[in-house]
């Protein structure tokens, strides 16, 4: 069984240019020892390149990577100590599971006996020691999902990547697997990157939450913040639904459609301004029969999630969404009018439309 | 319904089946009878005398024959293993490192595929000339002009062993477990495929074994242009070795059609486990 392997991981000012692409611009991030960060980010920015600097499976043009104190940026990958797991599946075909969890012992010149033990061992870990002699063929992606956080762990690496890990799978086997990752790495407690560009997953998953865009680190926080109070407009669309509302800001509140909403960051200038909303930031108070008003409009859609719904309502120049729970929204079908109110939880605002 | 769709199943299996036969009889056919006449041809009597091994029994009297059957088959061999030692590496580490240049490698590799065995003899003649006295005039030097015969063919073979598996995922999960790049690849990419590689393995020996028009234009004497002479001299013989060779070539097809059967990913541990039965 791997011991406690947490050791701090720091990316220095990283740089990494594709010709004229630029993957990661002055990229820094501290893991703390045993943390789980998730790196979240729409495609092409930059997650893997991250990853990939880190593991030593490419190069930097710029900047450092310290493992544990140590400056590895010059090291190849095969003389890091890091357990990766591949978005694609990656068990050697030709070797059974136990003889792929093994592969990094025999690496390190662990004998036969050993390894196998050892092999058994972890694949127990991931719950799985029953498939020891499955090749990759004879297992569902899920499976073979494990037996590969179960190879990259047997190595009793520093840090464990994770790229994409779960993008191949369905929602119910990718939620369990979640959940089981993050029970495995707390257990472990070994320093761990995990990218994604799922937000549930992200949000779910991880300690701190680093959210990039164009090769830059755009806000990095635990989970609540980041959802809550994003730092950039770009934090607030990417994680989570944001409705976009036209306003007006002056004196630390922004006025939306009549409703006066406060501001997280009060020293935006007074003028015209996009609110960021949240969905579960706006209710519907009744209905809107025969009156008329900013905040009235049509119901045009309602969607089921399970405890709540999301409600799409239509105001004349805007649509506006609208989470709530699914009793109160099935008073209110498609074709109702009503009326919505916003509650007056600080808000960001996007200044420069 | 599903007896009747069961029923027009049925028949079309039928079909294909006797399509199958009437295809394996045909191929057959053409394959057995020429090599039919042959045997015939080279096991008959002189005169009226009844059929005889004697052309069969007398290959191993001639010491130019036996000369040129070595020749070729280390030729084979040589030429064999270059071609693998050269192109699987370069391949494999194009795929890795640089795929903007796997259209240009394709294109030099599939390059000879193009130019005449008697056209490429008209440039190899001024090389060999100059090997031949400064170097060695070794039949063995063959095995250069040959590499570049088979390439493409082999280029073919191992680019379609190497499409089928992801090389890069592969080779970066082997790095991230401690493995070098001989580890990579001789752990990793090589058993997974293995299928390709014999495959072009059995491509270069057939080739090599096969060859004519360079080894004669360029005089040294391998087992087709003996084969030739011998015809001039003894018919019954010359034909009893190309058949001889034939079937050679056939048994190395089988041999491998053998390995190719079971997982296409197992071949060559059972390869190995074969081997090492076959030792013990
Ligand atoms: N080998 C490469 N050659 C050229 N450009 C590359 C290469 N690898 C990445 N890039 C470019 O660098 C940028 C960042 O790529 P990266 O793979 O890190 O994105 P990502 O955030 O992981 O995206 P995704 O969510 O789609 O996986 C992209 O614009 C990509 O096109
Ligand atoms: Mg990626």
């Amino acid at each position: 069984m791997p011991e406690r392997t947490g050791v701090e991981v720091r990316l220095e000012n990283l740089q990494r240019r594709y010709g004229a692409v630029v993957a990661l611009d002055d990229l820094s991030l501290t893991i703390a020892p045993g943390e789980l960060v998730a790196l979240l980010g729409p495609s092409g920015c930059g997650k893997t390149t991250a990853l990939r600097l880190l593991a030593g499976l490419e190069d930097a043009d710029g900047g450092r990577v310290v493992i544990g104190g140590e400056d590895v940026t010059g090291l190849p990958a095969n003389r890091r100590n890091i357990g990766m797991v591949f978005q694609a599946y990656s068990l050697f075909p030709h070797m059974v599971a136990w003889e792929n969890v093994a592969f990094g012992l025999q690496m390190r010149g662990v004998g036969l006996a050993e390894r196998k033990k050892r092999a058994i061992d972890v694949l127990e870990l991931v719950g799985l020691s029953r498939f020891a002699n499955r090749y990759a063929s004879q297992m569902s992606g899920g499976q073979q999902q494990r037996v590969a956080l179960a190879r990259a762990l047997a190595i009793s690496p520093q840090v464990l990547l994770l790229d994409e890990p779960l993008s191949a799978l369905d929602a119910k086997v990718r939620s369990r697997l979640r959940d089981e990752i993050r029970r495995i790495q707390l257990e472990v407690g070994i320093t761990t990157l995990f990218v994604t560009h799922d937000q549930e997953e992200a949000l779910a998953i991880a300690d701190r939450v680093g959210v990039m865009q164009s090769g830059r680190l755009e806000q990095l926080g635990p989970p609540m913040t980041v959802y809550s109070r994003p730092a950039t407009p770009f934090v607030a669309d990417f994680v989570g639904l944001t409705n976009r509302i036209q306003g007006t800001v002056s004196r630390g509140s922004v006025d939306v459609r009549g409703a006066t909403i406060p501001l997280v960051d009060s020293s935006v200038p007074d003028g015209p301004a996009t609110a960021l909303v949240r969905p579960e930031a706006v209710s519907l108070v009744g209905n809107g029969e025969a009156q008329e008003g900013p905040l009235i409009g049509t119901v045009i859609a309602v969607a089921f999630l399970g405890a709540t719904s999301r409600v799409t309502v239509d105001l004349g120049d805007i649509t506006v969404l609208a989470q709530l729970p699914t009793s109160a929204a099935a008073e209110h079908p498609a074709g109702t009018r009503v009326k919505l109110a916003l509650r007056p939880d600080p808000v960001l605002v996007d200044s420069h439309n | 319904m599903a007896a009747v769709r069961r029923g027009v199943q049925g028949t079309r299996r039928l079909k294909l089946q006797v399509f199958r036969i009437i295809v394996f009889v045909a191929a057959g056919l053409f394959f057995l009878v020429p090599i039919g006449a042959m045997v015939e041809f080279s096991t008959r009597g002189v005169g009226d005398q009844p059929r005889t091994l004697a052309a069969w029994q007398s290959i191993g009297t001639y010491p130019d024959l036996v000369a040129a059957i070595t020749a070729s088959l280390e030729l084979a061999a040589i030429t064999t293993i270059a071609m693998l030692v050269l192109l699987v590496p370069t391949m494999v580490w194009v795929r890795l490192k640089l795929p903007r240049l796997n259209p240009i490698i394709e294109f030099i590799c599939l390059l000879p595929l193009t130019i005449p065995a008697i056209v490429l003899v008209v440039g190899l003649f001024p090389i060999y000339n100059w090997m031949g006295t400064n170097f060695s005039d070794s039949i063995l030097t063959l095995s250069i002009a040959y590499v570049v015969l088979v390439l493409p063919y082999d280029y073919r073979s191992l680019e379609a062993g190497l499409a089928a598996i992801d090389v890069k995922t592969l080779t970066e999960a082997a790095r991230s477990l401690g493995a070098g790049w001989f580890t990579v690849m001789w752990r990793i990419i090589v058993p997974n495929i293995s299928s390709a590689i014999l495959n072009s393995a059995f491509l270069s020996v057939a080739l090599v074994l096969g060859e004519y028009t360079i080894a004669n234009n360029l005089l040294y004497n391998n087992l087709q242009v003996e084969i030739a002479m011998l015809g001039r001299a003894n018919a019954g013989v010359s034909i009893a070795v190309a058949v001889a060779s034939l079937l050679f070539a056939f048994g190395v097809l089988v041999l491998l059609s053998f390995f190719n059967r079971g997982r296409g990913r197992l071949q060559l541990v059972e390869l190995q486990q074969v081997m090492r039965t076959e030792r013990g």
